[in-house]
């Protein structure tokens, strides 16, 4: 059996460099996933956001979910932001549950169209030192947290955050904002140990450092 | 506009990333759509194929079919507006559509302008054929890019020529001296501080997807490894014998585009592709990709 030893982001559709530059920021190499036997050297996994209908249907489709399943058994911690906090809920309100990893309720795309995504600057202490921003993007809700977890945020009427101790759920997009916190925070519920002092990286246009057509010019 | 609106925007479109777009003129279609793994429809009376077939002025669809598609799935639902017709936009807009495509495939309004963007809350993706075209499009305002291609052909080329075109005319932008980039915007109409993004960046500085004559899972990750973010599949999955398959199999070839194996898979029994025609069997007059200024 492998060591679990290092953290995968789930590379199917959505944001993926995102994720992988905020990781890289923090001083962690990450794997890309597409393959079940990726999941073996895991110590934990990030469920990207995207469209979770998409990639709930690739990974029954290429039988990762599974495996996934199994991996998590075995101790591999699980993100899911947005799109991935969907795939990982015990509980979706009009639909049938995914991956069942967590003891959550979540009411998909709450907020209603997409002149309806917001960003807000919050305080999430057990995370953060100071507050920082969140970015909600067709957001789910958390509507209910059963035995087991506890949220981290609470907005209004939901919650924007929740933790068991396997797994994390953010309704907003982290990988979208300057603040490496809850990266950070993930990382070492994997066990892994963050030295670096830096917790911020400029991200308007991050990912497409990992998306280019050709080196940029040098300024 | 708000401040952060038009990042938002462009958000929304990274989240898209990976994945396929679909066509769709019914709920019924958006559901098989949305089951098959799309990320999002495109709510259209006709898709381009009809609209090549049937002639005439096309225009935006009808808003009491695109809002029977927003309750049937819970995808992002984009639609069209004709290119300067800054009212069908609107009306868009009211109707909470998550995406706007100010699109060539419809008939357009205007043959000089197009729709002032910034005037809006709601995102814009605009069709390009190289980057000229693109750059114009995000200053006024775009969130997201799509190669135009030549809709509703069935036939890759064009997509393919304008997914090289702006691969090139980056790689070509990039090698530039500074001083030599005044000049290279003057000649390919590029705004001056489009052009200083995309040498930062190496790239177009918001998601491109390919769009236009795709009809296949190989089509779909030929794209892919062009570089592109992901892709628009028009005419290619409902004018096809089967699909529901076809939809699926377009979808794990976008994820999966640099796996041969996976989209050889993807490639098996799918049935009759949509007919399509030969671009180079087509009157110049007859190619949409040419509206758009």
């Amino acid at each position: 059996m492998a060591t679990r030893n290092k953290i995968g982001v789930l590379d199917l559709q959505g944001g993926v460099h995102e994720h992988v530059y905020h990781l890289q920021a923090l001083g962690i190499e990450p794997v890309k996933v597409k393959d079940a036997e990726q999941f073996n050297e895991l110590a934990g996994i990030i469920l990207p956001g995207g469209e979770s209908t998409c990639l709930i249907r690739l990974l029954n489709i290429f039988e990762l979910a599974p495996q996934l399943k199994a991996a998590h058994a075995d101790g591999m911690k699980i993100w899911g932001t947005c799109a991935g906090a969907i795939l990982i809920a015990h509980e979706i309100t009009n639909d049938k549950p995914q991956l069942d990893l967590m003891d959550i309720t979540v009411e998909r795309n709450a907020f209603g169209y997409q002149l309806d995504s917001f960003n807000a600057k919050v305080e999430v202490p057990k995370v953060a030192d100071g507050p920082i921003d969140l970015t909600f993007i067709r957001a789910p809700k958390i509507v209910r947290v059963g035995e087991g977890v506890a949220p981290l945020l609470q907005i209004d009427d939901y919650v924007a955050a929740a933790e068991s101790e396997h797994c994390l759920a953010t309704v907003f997009h982290p990988e979208l904002t300057p603040s490496l916190a809850f990266h950070k925070y993930f990382a070492e519920k994997c066990g892994i140990k963050i030295t670096t002092e830096t917790m911020e990286r400029p991200v308007r246009t991050s990912w497409m450092k990992l998306a280019r057509i050709i080196q940029p010019v040098k300024k | 506009m708000e401040n952060n609106r038009f990042e938002l925007n462009a958000q929304l479109a990274q989240m898209l990333k990976g994945g396929v777009i679909m066509d769709v003129t019914n709920p019924e279609q958006a559901k098989i759509a949305e089951e098959a793994g799309a990320v999002a429809v495109m709510a259209l009376e006709r898709v381009p194929a009809d609209i090549r077939a049937n002639g005439g002025v096309a225009r935006m669809s009808d808003p009491e079919m695109i809002a029977q598609i927003q309750a049937a799935v819970s995808i992002p639902v984009m639609a069209k507006a004709r290119i300067g017709h800054f009212v069908e936009a609107q009306i868009l807009e009211a109707l909470k559509v998550d995406y706007i495509d100010e699109s060539e495939v419809l008939t357009p309004a205007d043959e000089e302008n197009h729709i002032d963007k910034t005037a809006f809350s709601v995102p814009f993706v605009c069709g390009a054929r190289n980057l000229g075209e693109a750059a114009r499009r995000i200053a006024e305002g775009a969130a997201m890019i799509r190669t135009k291609g030549e809709a509703g052909t069935g036939d890759v080329v064009e997509a393919v020529r304008h997914m090289r075109q702006m691969n090139k005319d980056i790689k070509v932008l990039c090698g530039l001296d500074q001083a030599e980039v005044m000049p290279f915007c003057k000649v390919n109409g590029i705004p001056y501080h489009i052009a200083q993004q995309v040498r930062e960046l190496g790239r177009l500085p918001v998601v491109n997807f390919a769009a236009g004559g795709i009809a296949t899972p190989a089509d779909a990750a030929l794209m892919m490894q062009l570089g592109c973010d992901g892709v628009f599949v028009g005419s290619g999955i409902f004018k096809s014998g089967d699909p529901a398959s076809r939809a699926r199999a377009i979808v794990k070839a976008t994820a999966y585009f640099n796996d041969p194996v996976k989209v050889m898979e993807a490639s098996k029994g799918l049935g009759e592709p949509m007919v399509g025609i030969g671009i180079s069997t087509m009157k110049e007059e007859d190619k949409i990709a040419s509206r758009g200024w």
